[in-house]
């Protein structure tokens, strides 16, 4: 049985050192995706055009990681690339061709 | 009021589900355990539960879904047989890893090929190691029983541990005789309400249930579930007895028939243990001193209590109704190994019985017990009421 029986307890503890330190299951605990740099796998890049967007928000909604920002009022604001993985989807799916993919090699 | 009734295994098994009344039932119909789900929406279709009863379109897909509703707090109960077990085999690790409590009810059936819907053990035999509570009931009543006792150690927040409880195909599942059901308000308050650590629907505190974990840490997540074992060895005895304080029906890990001052033992599982004990007391009768261990707790193996109620028998026989092709059979696997770890070498005659329903008559256990007596013990495996 882990110690640690709640995210809370396991931030107190760290790096676990023994078995008992090891959360239940494998489970992680808190809600750790939002620390993950997902963005690190990205090969290719959408690079958004404000010119074109319409703000229509099928790209915000086909995005699998969340990674289409937005304004207060809704507006597509451009790309998070701390969570985008390069899939390309907002691209495929924008009408107005807002969304161009580009190699990363082209912003090393 | 307790009431009586003539019933099955399988309806005595739906019976208790239907006082649990689980948060949520997501089965798959295969024979002989489709009963208990057949009864079981019964009661969903005429509004005597508000369990969530999600029908699917395969075995693999019932438990995935009883594993994520258990890791969501969720009271999980379902049940399944044979090839029905066998497609579940990849989920099991999971559900026993998440540590997310089931009550599973297991109606034994061989597995194919070649096909064959009666009993043995070879389908929850084939789980025994992948970190779930194996029961294995007598009768239609244990079954009742155990189903309501599994909820309380399954979902101990120290055991966190899927069970499955089994009784024997069609010989438990599908044969009538009296059963004494609890009331309502008697179980409901015996199985109380889950208290959930990490629920997956607890927002203030968010887990990810099914994270990586290589070689750094999975050893110690495997340590974690041996822990747990262990809690329910220890827990096991205290939930039986609080049972038998609402029952009057006591079942331990192991069940001592007459093994006392026996001094040959016929150490066997599940149904065909009642044609054994029958035996014991006839061969009593006549001045043999004879007894059956039957062993209800199969995983955790209770090692330490089957060594000390077979020290210093004289030579013990092991019924094993199942196989483990190019190895040793299962029960009696175990049971070496506890004797042999508790310093007791005794004579073991290993004897395979009841493959795929075959019948196992009073006549057998007496020869098994007859060479016992006259020292007719050797190494290899003996089949029962096989052609040969
Ligand atoms: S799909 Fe294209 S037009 Fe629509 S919001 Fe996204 S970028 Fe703008
Ligand atoms: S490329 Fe994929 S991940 Fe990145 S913003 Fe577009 S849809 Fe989202």
């Amino acid at each position: 049985m882990s110690d640690c029986k709640n995210w809370k307890e396991m931030k107190d503890v760290g790096k676990p050192k023994k078995w008992q330190d090891v959360p239940m299951g494998g489970i992680a605990y808190g809600a750790s995706a939002e620390n993950v740099e997902t963005g690190q796998w990205r090969s290719i890049r959408p690079v958004w055009n404000e010119e074109e967007c319409i703000s229509c928000m099928l790209c915000w909604v086909q995005c699998p990681d969340r990674s289409i920002t937005t304004d207060e009022n809704g507006k597509v604001t451009g790309i998070d690339y701390f969570y985008c993985k390069g899939c390309g989807i907002c691209a495929h799916v924008c009408p107005k061709k807002a969304i161009e993919m580009r190699p990363e090699a082209d912003f090393a | 009021m307790p009431r009586k009734e003539i019933t099955s295994g399988n309806w005595a098994f739906a019976e208790a589900m239907r006082q649990i009344d689980p948060d949520v039932v997501a089965a798959y119909p295969i024979t002989p355990s489709t009963d208990i789900i057949m009864k079981f929406a019964e009661f969903v279709a005429n509004g005597k539960v508000e369990t969530n009863f999600v029908t699917v379109e395969s075995e693999h897909s019932a438990i995935t879904a009883c594993v994520t509703a258990s890791a969501a707090g969720a009271r999980v109960m379902t049940a399944s047989s044979a090839n029905g077990v066998a497609l579940m085999h990849e989920i099991f690790p999971i559900a026993g890893c998440f540590r997310t409590p089931i009550v599973f009810g297991l109606v034994n059936r061989s597995v194919g090929a070649p096909i064959n819907i009666h009993c043995d053990h070879s389908d929850s035999m084939g789980q025994r190691d992948l970190g779930w509570i194996h029961l294995y009931c007598e009768d239609a009543q244990e079954a009742y029983d155990s189903a309501i006792m599994a909820v309380r150690l399954s979902e101990n927040n120290d055991v966190l541990t899927p069970v499955f409880v089994c009784q024997d195909g069609f010989i438990t599942s599908h044969g009538f005789e009296p059963v004494e059901y609890l009331d309502d308000e008697t179980v409901k308050n015996f199985v109380g309400e889950r208290e959930p650590l990490n629920s997956l629907l607890d927002v203030d505190n968010p887990v990810s249930y099914g994270s990586f974990a290589m070689s750094e840490y999975y050893f110690e997540i495997k340590r974690q579930q041996i822990e747990a074992n262990k809690k329910a060895l220890e827990l096991y005895d205290g939930i039986a007895k609080e049972y038998e304080a609402v029952s009057g029906r006591y079942y331990p890990m192991i069940d001592c028939y007459r093994t006392e001052d026996a001094d040959h033992v016929i150490v066997i599982m599940s149904s065909a243990s009642g044609a054994v004990k029958d035996v014991v007391d006839e061969m009593r009768d006549k001045g043999h001193k004879v007894g059956c261990l039957r062993i209800r707790m199969f995983r955790p193996f209770p090692k330490e209590a089957v060594a000390a109620a077979l020290k210093g028998k004289k030579a013990v026989a092991v019924l094993d109704r199942c196989l483990s092709l190019g190895g040793t059979a299962p029960l009696v696997a175990e049971v070496r190994s506890a004797l042999y770890a508790s310093g007791e070498m005794i004579p073991t005659n290993s004897c395979i019985y009841g493959l795929g329903g075959r019948d196992f008559f009073p006549q057998y256990a007496e020869d098994i017990f007859m060479d016992l007596i006259n020292g007719k013990i050797s190494p290899e495996e003996r089949y029962i009421g096989l052609l040969e």
